[in-house]
């Protein structure tokens, strides 16, 4: 096989990246922009730190960060759990009561436009504080348990894409060698698909960190978080803060992205070294 | 794995399908059970639909007049339509720019191919809300294309670009286009190039090759990708809102005004569920073309 490329698909490559990248680096370039016009440099004063100064002081986004990580945190563990509970009985389970059912429900909610979702949870919950009295008003509670609902979906199909990957006899001998299920699981199937819970670990916790529509159904008041308060301020234009913002979630995001690649590639080596 | 009993596989799959069922299920039981009822000035905005009539005959009270008012004013069938038609064009140009960029990527080394990917799914994981918001900096009157142009001396006066569709389409092109790159590419990737070389050396040229082979190969591909961005874009409510300016028509914008300024739950309810009935078959068939591709990869 060879790998040289036509230059039409080197130039298309390349437009593609640049489309890709150039929002994103103009948002790095202006949050160090003096002017509070944003996008019209002052050459004069800028670079400068000015804007990252007022963010780091600016009340209403820290505290929204705050119930924003709160969330997130609750959403990204909890949804781990059941996500690996369902990837795992749908990979190794061919035959179960309720097994397309399940299936379904761990595909729609991943193209399911969020207004939909937030809305149906959102009538769920007044419903139910109405029939039960339980939730109590709207607030990280409810957020959490709508955040949970679409993110363990993503970890289903993390987890259950990893776990076919693996043919069953490792667990198969095991189990033959007298281990039981349970021991299994843990010993052999858990360390197998560890990679999957750790990427489905972030993915939950970044759907969560930036849900928007969501939040909005399900939040109740004192409870904004990260994006309704970017969202508010976005409305009436831009600003230079929000650039900041965005600055140090792509410098948070790059890191942890590249971190983690590399850590599973060199899992993946390993795991080639042991199958030789 | 014949071992597991039947309770053991239960208890595996209990947690999660009862979770699924009561947040994810029921709530379409009860967004339709509110599509029917009326509404009302109280907290919360809407009559009951059961009723006690008297002391002891309970009155159910169906109305369509919700479903009936979407069908008679226009502007929630143009919004409608509306989605639709942007949603579609979206995906159309989104395979455009996304084919391409799949092919280079499933076709480059695999070192390199893993940066690639990198690269893809790098901003899938920055926030929607920022990306979208950094084309507001770029298309606005004084945006950083306006100075460029003019700097350039390609225009004197900045062109309108901001709140437009021009700009509602760049922004959901701009935001799904991972989502279609990345299943186009994992079926890419399992394609026999040896195939494309034969048809060369049997004198097919490369358009013909790519045309004939490389194409119908990756129906499944382009077929799951397209899924992923047209179905979601259709009740996309954060890029119109924020890049479509006031006449941008989208059905998730109008549910979102429904319910958060008109307090209309049973409008909203009725809205929500004319797009689910809507976009399920589209659903449905996403989740064939899954199963049809996890099975061709065994």
């Amino acid at each position: 096989m060879n790998y040289r490329h036509s230059y039409f698909i080197l130039t298309c490559l390349g437009l593609g990246f640049a489309f890709l990248y150039i929002p994103i680096l103009s948002m790095v370039v202006f949050s160090f922009n003096a002017s509070k016009l944003v996008t019209v440099w002052d050459s004069v004063n800028s670079p400068t730190l000015k804007w990252y100064y007022a963010l780091l002081n600016n009340e209403e986004i820290l505290d929204a960060a705050w119930i924003s990580l709160k969330v997130a945190l609750i959403n990204a563990s909890g949804s781990v759990i059941l996500g690996t509970l369902a990837g795992f009985g749908l990979a190794r389970f061919s035959q179960f009561r309720g097994r397309f059912t399940l299936n379904a429900m761990t595909t729609a909610p991943l193209v399911m436009p969020e207004v939909i979702t937030g809305l149906s949870l959102l009538l769920l919950f007044v419903a139910l504080e109405q029939s039960i009295g339980w939730p109590a008003g709207r607030g990280i509670t409810t957020m959490t348990i709508g955040h949970m609902t679409f993110s363990m979906a993503y970890v289903t199909v993390i987890v259950q894409s990893r776990l076919a990957t693996f043919d069953t006899a490792l667990e198969e001998a095991a189990m033959d060698l007298g281990a039981r299920p349970l021991k299994v699981f843990f010993v052999i199937t858990l360390p197998i698909v560890f990679p999957a819970i750790l990427s489905g670990w972030l993915l939950a916790f970044t759907l969560s960190w930036d849900d928007l529509v969501i939040s909005s159904f399900t939040s109740g008041p004192g409870s904004s978080t990260l994006p309704m308060v970017v969202f508010s301020k976005v409305r009436l234009g831009v600003s230079p803060e929000i650039n900041v913002l965005a600055t140090i979630t792509i410098a948070v995001v790059t890191c942890m992205i590249v971190g983690v690649s590399l850590w599973m590639a060199r899992t993946a080596k390993l795991e080639k070294a042991g199958a030789a | 794995m014949q071992r597991c009993g039947v309770t053991g596989r239960g208890l595996v799959v209990v947690l999660p399908y009862l979770w699924l069922l009561l947040f994810f299920v029921v709530p379409f039981v009860i967004v339709l059970k509110i599509s029917f009822s009326d509404v009302d000035l109280a907290i919360p905005p809407y009559k009951p639909l059961l009723e006690w009539v008297g002391k002891n005959s309970l009155a159910i009270k169906v109305n369509f007049n919700n479903y009936a008012f979407l069908f008679t004013d226009s502007l929630y069938i143009n919004a409608f339509l509306n989605s639709i038609k942007v949603a579609f064009i979206s995906t159309v140009l989104c395979l455009i720019i996304g084919y391409p960029v799949a092919y280079g990527i499933a076709r480059a080394k695999p070192s390199t191919r893993n940066i690639l990917l990198l690269l893809v799914v790098l901003p899938f994981w920055t926030s929607l809300l920022l990306r979208v918001y950094a084309w507001i900096g770029l298309l606005k009157a004084n945006g950083v294309i306006n100075n460029v142009l003019i700097w350039l001396g390609v225009i004197h006066e900045p062109l309108t670009m901001l709140y437009t569709p021009f700009a509602m389409y760049v922004g959901i092109v701009y935001s799904y286009l991972p989502f279609l790159i990345l299943p186009l590419y994992a079926n890419l990737e399992k394609m026999d190039w040896q195939l494309l070389e034969a048809a060369e050396d049997l004198g097919c040229r490369p358009w013909q090759a790519f045309y004939k082979i490389t194409l119908p190969l990756s129906r499944n591909g382009i077929l799951a990708g397209s899924m992923l961005v047209f179905i979601p874009a259709v009740g996309e409510f954060v890029i119109p809102a924020l890049l479509g300016g006031p006449n941008a028509l989208m059905i998730g914008r109008v549910l979102w005004d429904e319910f958060f300024s008109n307090r209309a739950w049973p409008v909203a309810s009725a809205v929500a569920i004319l797009l689910l009935l809507l976009l399920v078959p589209f659903m449905m068939w996403y989740q064939s073309v899954q199963a049809r591709e996890s099975a061709g990869a065994r």
